[in-house]
């Protein structure tokens, strides 16, 4: 830590010193003084890791508490802030090879309220249809054998007792939702529900008080549960992937160092950053905000922002983009506000533009109710009508009506379409496709073209070393161990291809040009191309090599240098899923905000026909909108800021989740891993998908054929609406589960971010 | 039937029991991490 009035320039040169994090803004207080700090921890996949984890914690002194939560990879730790330090805590958990960051407790979600409440209600809803199944199969009976009208009116009436105040309190969630459609002048699929529920509840009622032999108090409670049942699977499958995205968010490190006045400086979680802070970036860092550069040069990496593979140079005055990585150069930079005309701003209105024109689609299940609603209200009306006309006392009439409205309570129809998507949305999971949009399954099925974004998405993230093809094998090995010691991302790529697993010693580093060190007893380099003093012949022989390429010199003692290039390569099966893509009769299309040249190259490789290079984010939309005036569906795939806008125009979207946050938030579902397959099982599970949804709502129809002339005709006894009801909901839920067959079986799920960590395995090996 | 009195009210008072268990196990966040507790069950805690 820099002492206190060292001029800032000095601070950001000095980077070796770790900065002090602001643990007051990474805890939350518990009520006794203690302090509670929830980790995201990188590899906890088994039940070994949690014993290994708790352990290792809990000997700490002044660690009251450490509970793992397996599912959410985290850890929760509670300490005594006067006798424990949680930046032990952190050094502990990398000393036990599980390296974990803190949530920034500002950002955490409390997602798990809403799928609480729906618990609760089911809860409350398998009680009171359990007893009061219980009474009513003894009426049944008792109907047909010898029950006397006592019992049964004490039957009846200890089912109002049990079932009013149960609709009341299962049923809020869908009398809400309907209510607030109604207001908004509109029907949802909870307005039947509601309607259909309330109308058993006051029939019964009416009966029980009138004496009568038939109450539907049952009915409203089955329709209850298995409704909430589908509410609640969903609900629960989108916030497994809310918690993960946010796991893996924070892994991805979203803190920024700030520079005090007094020049020292401090971690923080990027909501505490304000306009007008200053940062410090250090080399190989990903720049955490949009600022303007006040001291120190460096080369930018704005792959992640445009698409561009090539680095920028940056200096003073220059403005940089949050998501950009930073390269050999420390930066000191003067936060600005998120204002009008910045790039990030820029990207948000067009995201802002994109979703409002979407969010006019309707979703398939709403439409279903939108058609369904009038038909069945209408049928209501006209039984009434015509058994009035026929001669039945109004009164009668009524009740038929009612059955009517009972029995078509679209029990099924509801349960149809959530059902698979909790079956879809589980088989995607497994295949290392994540949801962030309900929906996204039925829009997915209807996609003819997939456009893709190259730098990213079709390309791996990460550089990774592409030449020069022959180099001697010592001193390959020496300049990946000096590669170990910096964290620029070429050289960590460098380090990576080399299997460097000790750092090289006595390393110095040279702020924008890289690093000096001693291997074997030789003094060597590893840098810019100046840096090592690479002869202008060599450069531009690099550069005819490996036109698209990033280089960085190896240089030892007054040895000719070496000069590495870098690229992103296709990712391993990227030829592959087009073809499989385009067997699925699809069209493919790349749009990239790189050098044409370097996207002619990958579109040759991937045959793929129509691509366009160097376009902006809102030509990437123009082309989408062309796409779309000439009838086409739109897949999109894309990871960078510059993708956001158009992943959020397009019918539907999918992003890597090594991509942008923006584009993440924008994208309808994320993928996991290394490879390109999820898109093209995304695809296929969709398909399955809808085609079950199609059959269910057909069964839910067919259902309806049957019961309603029953009910119309007058002979819907609670008996008969309790086995149709559930009849009919177990057919759509069991057809559903076919999905499991029809989908291709799950290949293993795609290592999240980091695999179990062996013991064995070194620090560096795992980089 | 006059036992009827007394066994309906007993059934619901077991039932809600059972709803009353339920909800207190919500409330003490046993739902959270269904994967860990599985596993927790058959760790040796002997430190």
């Amino acid at each position: 830590m820099s002492t206190l009035a060292t001029p800032p320039v000095l601070a950001a040169a000095a980077t070796v010193a770790a900065p002090r994090r602001d643990w007051e803004a990474f805890t939350t207080a518990e009520p006794d003084g203690r302090r509670r700090l929830t980790l995201a921890v990188e590899g906890i996949t088994c039940a070994a890791c949690m014993g290994d984890i708790e352990r290792g914690l809990i000997r700490m002194p002044g660690v009251h508490g450490a509970r793992v939560n397996l599912a959410n990879r985290r850890v929760a730790v509670i300490y005594d802030p006067s006798a424990a330090n949680p930046d032990a805590i952190l050094a502990r958990m990398e000393a036990i090879h599980y390296p974990a960051r803190p949530f920034d407790p500002a950002g955490l979600a409390r997602p798990s309220d809403e799928s609480r409440r729906l618990l609760r209600c089911l809860g409350v809803a398998g009680f009171g249809a359990m007893n009061v199944m219980l009474m009513s199969v003894s009426v049944w009976s008792g109907n047909v054998t010898d029950i006397t009208p006592e019992t049964r009116d004490f039957f009846h009436f200890m089912s109002a007792l049990i079932a009013i105040p149960c609709v009341a309190y299962a049923g809020a969630p869908f009398y809400g939702s309907a209510f607030q459609a109604i207001r908004r002048r509109a029907v949802n699929m909870d307005v039947p529900i509601a309607i259909g529920v309330t109308l058993a509840m006051a029939l019964s009622i009416v009966n029980t008080l009138t004496h009568q032999t038939e109450a539907f108090f049952d009915s409203a409670l089955m329709l209850l549960f298995f409704l909430l049942l589908g509410r609640y699977l969903d609900e629960a499958m989108r916030r497994r992937t809310a918690i993960e995205a946010e796991t893996l968010a924070v892994l991805k490190a979203d803190s920024a160092v700030r520079i005090e006045p007094d020049g020292s400086l401090v971690e923080l979680p990027l909501s505490r950053i304000r306009p007008g802070d200053r940062v410090l970036v250090r080399p190989g860092e990903k720049v955490p905000v949009d600022g303007r550069v006040e001291t120190g040069a460096s080369e930018i990496d704005t792959s992640l922002v445009t698409g561009e593979t090539l680095p920028a140079k940056v200096t003073p005055g220059d403005m940089v983009h949050a998501g950009t990585v930073n390269g050999f150069g420390s930066l000191v930079v003067d936060v600005t506000a998120a204002a009008e005309g910045t790039l990030v701003a820029e990207i948000e209105r067009l995201i802002g533009e994109a979703e409002s024109a979407k969010s006019a689609r309707l979703r398939l299940a709403d439409r279903a109710a939108r058609l369904y609603a009038p038909v069945v209200h209408s049928a209501a009306a006209l039984t009434f009508v015509g058994w009035m006309l026929a001669g039945l006392p109004w009164n009668d009439s009524l009740v038929i009506a009612i059955a009517v409205l009972i029995i078509t309570c679209p029990c099924a129809l509801a349960l149809a379409i959530p059902a698979v998507q909790v079956v879809a949305a589980g088989r995607l999971f497994r295949n290392g496709v994540l949801l962030n949009a309900g929906d996204a399954i039925e829009r997915l099925a209807s996609v003819d073209t997939v456009v893709f974004d190259k730098t990213g998405t079709l390309t791996t993230p990460e550089p990774t070393l592409v030449g020069p093809d022959v180099v001697d094998k010592d001193v390959f090995r020496r300049a990946a161990t000096v590669a170990l010691a910096s964290r620029h991302p070429l050289a960590r790529a460098l380090a990576k291809a080399g299997g460097a697993v000790k750092p090289a010693e006595r390393v110095v580093e040279h702020p924008g040009e890289g690093v000096e060190a001693e291997v074997d007893g030789r003094a060597v380099r590893l840098g810019s191309l100046d840096f090592c003093a690479v002869s202008q012949a060599r450069r531009l022989m690099a550069r005819s090599l490996n036109p698209t390429a990033s280089f960085i010199a190896y240089r030892e003692g007054t040895a000719e240098p070496v000069v590495f290039a870098l690229a992103q390569t296709l990712r391993a099966d990227a030829v592959l899923t087009v073809a499989a893509l385009r067997k699925l009769g699809c069209a493919v299309e790349i749009l990239s905000g790189d050098r044409s040249e370097a996207v002619a190259e990958v579109a040759r490789v991937l045959h793929v026909e129509r691509y366009l290079a160097e376009v902006t984010p809102a030509a990437k939309i123009a082309r989408l909108e062309a796409l779309k005036a000439e009838g086409r569906t739109v897949l999109m795939v894309g990871d960078g800021l510059n993708d956001a806008p158009s992943l959020a125009a397009a019918h539907v979207s999918l992003s890597p989740v090594s991509g942008a946050h923006l584009a993440q938030a924008a994208a309808d579902a994320v993928f996991l891993g290394e490879r390109l397959a999820p898109v093209r099982v995304a695809l296929e599970v969709a398909r399955a998908a809808r085609a079950l949804m199609a059959q269910n709502l057909w069964i839910a129809v067919v259902y309806n054929a049957f019961a309603v002339p029953i009910a119309v005709a007058g002979h819907v006894t609670p008996l008969v609406a309790a086995l149709a009801m559930s009849g009919s909901s177990l057919i759509v839920t069991l057809n559903a589960l076919r999905l499991r067959r029809i989908a291709k079986p799950p290949e293993i799920r795609p290592a999240a971010p980091a695999a179990c960590p062996a013991p064995a395995l070194t620090e560096g090996s795992r980089r | 039937m006059s036992i009827l009195l007394y066994l309906v009210p007993i059934a619901l008072t077991l039932g809600l029991l059972g709803l009353v268990g339920f909800l207190w196990s919500l409330r003490t966040n046993q739902y959270e991490d269904l994967d860990g507790a599985a596993w927790r069950a058959i760790q040796d805690d002997d430190l």
